[in-house]
């Protein structure tokens, strides 16, 4: 689904646990997430800092989507 | 250019007082062996021992493998820039020792090192397990860098190949074969209705430890060349690396490139053999796409119709493959690429870690993965304290009888990608 | 040493039962003599291997009760007690290789027994068998019966005897997919110069390896001006409205979710649940926005880091969901977004 939206002219950013996967199906911005049942939070943080830690992830992701790449890349940093 | 290949097949090797090649027999010294190894000033200690096809032998870490060659007749040396200077090779007459080779081993340098089994179910996945083994054991001083060592250990069996080579530089082969490659011009002059077709190997050049060398370049240095194909029957390209032992091209398989080979087969019947491009598979994006579009490019320039396309290695030189094929299929020239599949040990896997539609042709040389069960042998060549740690190998591969369990990457030569064994896969 | 055993299944053709008119015979077990391309096979058996046991079944009886026939030829199976068990040949019948694939794989996967068939390549059955049984390739008619039983016959007995089994072309079964490694007769370089010399000739050669069908898509250029970007989100969590309207399936979904978002601020457990069955759906109930971060995204909205979080989101289920589906809703969601002026995707997976 990711390569088939880039495909029609889009840059994606997937955020996803198993990124492994990702790589194999052909994401190219690729950003780790936390778990899968609850990839962009943590049920074991209080309410404010799993917002923060979501916040994190989000502006993760819009870094991958303002950074130009050439290939398949995982953003971890 | 034209190269007079002269054979002399050895039928035994002997340890003796005096190092001679008498009847077909290698006789070496062990006293002039050593003093030729230890020229090597990281060369601390050298042994010396032999492996005949068939006997309970392993040998093991193998590093690399080199066929005895010295040139008899023309210009320059063989291995340009290292034993011999840097004058252009490939023409004039050279003899090669045929059915024995140097075999270096010694403590590992890096993981990917190999083995050779003489004997039992390994020597069928290894073509050196047909060839009599001068094997040359070496340990390096204390404290040496594995580069310098890994250095060492190439220079020891060039110069050993050499050594035992000039043993021979008198004597009358048994068999000669030409092989002539004409200069663009007139070999468009001599067969205007044959399919132009060019041989392009991409050498592994994925850094240090990792490493070819053309006339003495690091090839992760050059951009993509020309070569006459009978330079690298005089040793122009050699090897300086330890990616998996089962599809790395060992310097014998480069003297002995069975695609050159092969190809010089046809010429001037179904096809003229133009040229030998080289490559590399550098590791970064830059590097690979310089070096595929440089490669097309001459590829176009020499008015190519076909070309085979050879890999080193897996994993991302598998992308260099795929871009090679795709911007030479892109220049209209038909291709057909020789690569060995990482397919897992159940081999359902993904075989190779890119791909393209371009790629229509594709000759495998089998699943490195493949589990083999080796048979303990009564004798070892080297030694086994490594081979739980070699790639292709795993802390479980010791089994309880003395028998290891080990993918076939572990075995030098299993799947060449150059085509110089038999293995393959569907 | 005892022979070996071997169970037959055959349609009501092969059994001489008869033709379409027949095809509603319902499964019957006859056990001892081989009936119809048994006959063949015992031959080729000799001493070495017996059929003791012939389903027979009509080919419109299994498809029209597939779940309930299926378990009847297993459990029949099981009572003989096999070393191997023999489908078909099918070649080119579409309902009777569908019914040779599928209980093949059953028996496979439920008595774990070695299992043969043979079809034509491409016969729909031979997708039901997939890396289970091995599939003898046979040519489009039962004309062809001798040769399918040359080949199937020592297959199955190598199969009884747990013995190695070769590469697709040794054998003469079809690749599904796993790669065995053989040594052939001519070196790698050998062949590819023929393979050459064919390909230059434009003659027609054999691949060693088909390429895979993943493809790589280049990437997109990068958003220039994040501050007056619009950003629309997707999912494959399974993230819909309360209720699920379209009732999205929690599993191999058969369709996507296109839901407005116009004025949320935040996904809260009243308004919106997780359609996915793949994997503990509480989390992301009780705070959706663990899947899908719509809050965070109206924060930087507001902030102005982003120009504007796309009114619409896209939602479908990644679990068990067939590649080519998944292939169509991108492609959908893709259209849709770049019409409404979206310049950037967030995807999340779960």
């Amino acid at each position: 689904m990711v390569k088939e939206i880039e495909r029609s002219g889009l840059p994606v950013v997937h955020v996803c646990t198993v990124t492994p996967i990702s790589m194999t199906v052909g994401a190219n911005r690729i950003v780790p997430a936390i778990a899968i049942p609850h990839p962009l939070g943590n049920p074991s943080l209080p309410k404010e800092e799993e917002k923060a830690l979501r916040r994190k992830i989000v502006e993760k992701a819009l870094k991958a989507l303002t950074t130009e790449v050439t290939g398949q890349t995982v953003f971890k940093d | 250019m034209k190269l007079e290949l002269g054979k002399l097949t050895i039928r035994d090797i002997r340890f003796s007082e005096e190092s001679k090649i008498s009847e077909g027999i290698l006789y070496v010294s062990k006293e002039d062996l050593r003093r030729v190894a230890l020229t090597e000033e990281k060369i601390k200690s050298a042994d010396f021992d032999i492996a005949r096809p068939g006997e309970s032998v392993r040998i093991t870490p193998v590093k690399d493998v080199v066929e005895p060659r010295v040139k008899t007749e023309g210009p320059g040396g063989i291995f340009p820039g290292f034993i011999a200077g840097v004058d252009t090779v490939g023409s004039g007459k050279t003899l090669a020792l045929k059915g024995m080779a140097v075999v270096t081993t010694g403590p590992i340098v890096n993981f990917q090192e190999g083995v050779i089994d003489m004997s039992g179910p390994g020597a069928d996945y290894t073509p050196f397990s047909k060839l009599l083994n001068l094997c040359v054991i070496c340990e390096p001083v204390d404290n040496c860098e594995k580069h310098q060592y890994e250095s060492a250990l190439r220079m020891a069996g060039l110069k050993i190949a050499s050594f035992v080579a000039g043993l021979g530089k008198d004597i009358a082969p048994e068999e000669t074969e030409t092989f002539e490659t004409p200069d663009l011009l007139t070999g468009m002059k001599a067969f205007p209705e044959l399919p132009r077709v060019a041989y392009v190997q991409m050498l592994q050049s994925q850094g240090l430890l990792h490493d070819t060398y053309v006339y003495g370049v690091d090839a992760k240095k050059i951009l993509p060349t020309v070569l006459y194909p009978t330079e690298s029957m005089d040793g122009a390209i050699l090897s300086g690396n330890c990616v998996s032992a089962c599809d790395k091209n060992p310097t014998y398989i480069h003297e002995n490139n069975p695609i050159v080979e092969d190809l010089f087969k046809q010429h001037g019947k179904t096809i003229n053999f133009v040229a030998h491009v080289i490559t590399n598979e550098n590791v970064f994006l830059a590097d690979k796409e310089r070096s595929s579009n440089q490669t097309a490019k001459l590829c176009k320039m020499l008015g190519l119709d076909a070309v085979i396309i050879s890999e080193e290695g897996f994993g991302n030189p598998d992308t260099d493959l795929i871009m090679n094929c795709k911007k030479i299929e892109a220049e209209g020239i038909k291709t057909v690429i020789v690569t060995d599949e990482y397919a897992g040990r159940d081999g359902k896997s993904q075989s190779l870690a890119d791909a393209d539609k371009a790629a229509d042709a594709l000759v495998t040389a089998g699943n490195a993965n493949q589990l083999v069960r080796l048979p303990k042998l009564d004798k070892v060549i080297g030694t086994m304290d490594y081979i739980s740690k070699i790639a292709g190998s795993s802390d479980k591969a010791l089994q309880s009888d003395g028998s290891i369990e080990v993918e076939i990457q572990v075995i030098t030569g299993a799947t060449s990608e150059v085509g110089f064994h038999t293995l393959s896969a569907r | 040493m005892s022979k070996l055993r071997v169970v037959h299944y055959i349609n009501q053709f092969f059994a001489q039962i008869g033709g379409e008119e027949k095809a509603d015979y319902p499964i019957e077990l006859r056990e001892g003599t081989p009936v119809g391309p048994g006959l063949a096979f015992t031959q080729a058996f000799g001493e070495d291997a017996e059929i003791v046991g012939t389903i027979i079944c009509g080919d419109s009886y299994f498809n029209e009760n597939i779940e309930e026939t299926t378990k009847k030829v297993v459990e029949m199976v099981k009572g003989l007690k096999p070393d191997v068990v023999i489908f078909g040949p099918a070649f080119n019948a579409g309902r009777y290789g569908f019914a040779c694939g599928t209980c093949a794989a059953a028996v496979h996967d439920e008595l774990e027994l070695p299992v043969v068939t043979g079809m034509y390549p491409e016969n729909p059955g031979v997708d039901t068998a997939k890396d289970k049984a091995y599939v003898v390739v046979t040519k489009n008619s039962a004309a062809d019966m001798r040769h399918a039983v040359k080949v199937m016959a020592p297959l199955a007995l190598k199969l009884a005897r747990h013995e190695h089994v070769g590469a697709s072309c040794e054998e003469g079964y079809i690749n599904q997919g796993i790669r065995v490694n053989f040594f052939e007769k001519k070196r790698g370089s050998e062949r590819a110069v023929e393979m050459l010399l064919k390909k230059i000739a434009g003659k027609p050669y054999e691949t060693e390896y088909p390429m895979p069908s993943f493809d790589r898509v280049e990437p997109m250029p990068a958003v220039k001006d994040l501050a007056h970007a619009k950003i629309a989100l997707v999912t494959s969590g399974g993230i819909c409205p309360k209720g699920n309207p379209d009732h999205i399936e929690s599993s191999n979904a058969t369709k996507f979710g296109e839901y407005s978002i116009e004025g949320v601020t935040d996904l809260t457990e009243e308004t919106f649940e997780t359609a996915h069955g793949g994997y503990d759906p509480s989390y992301a109930n009780e705070d959706p926005d663990r899947v899908l971060p719509v809050d965070i995204m109206r924060d930087l909205e507001k902030e102005g880091v982003i120009g504007k979080l796309h009114e619409l989101f896209y939602t479908t289920v990644g679990n068990g969901t067939a590649v080519a589906s998944a292939k169509k809703y991108g492609a959908e969601i893709g259209k849709r977004l770049l019409s409404a002026g979206v310049n950037a995707v967030i995807l999340t997976s779960t």
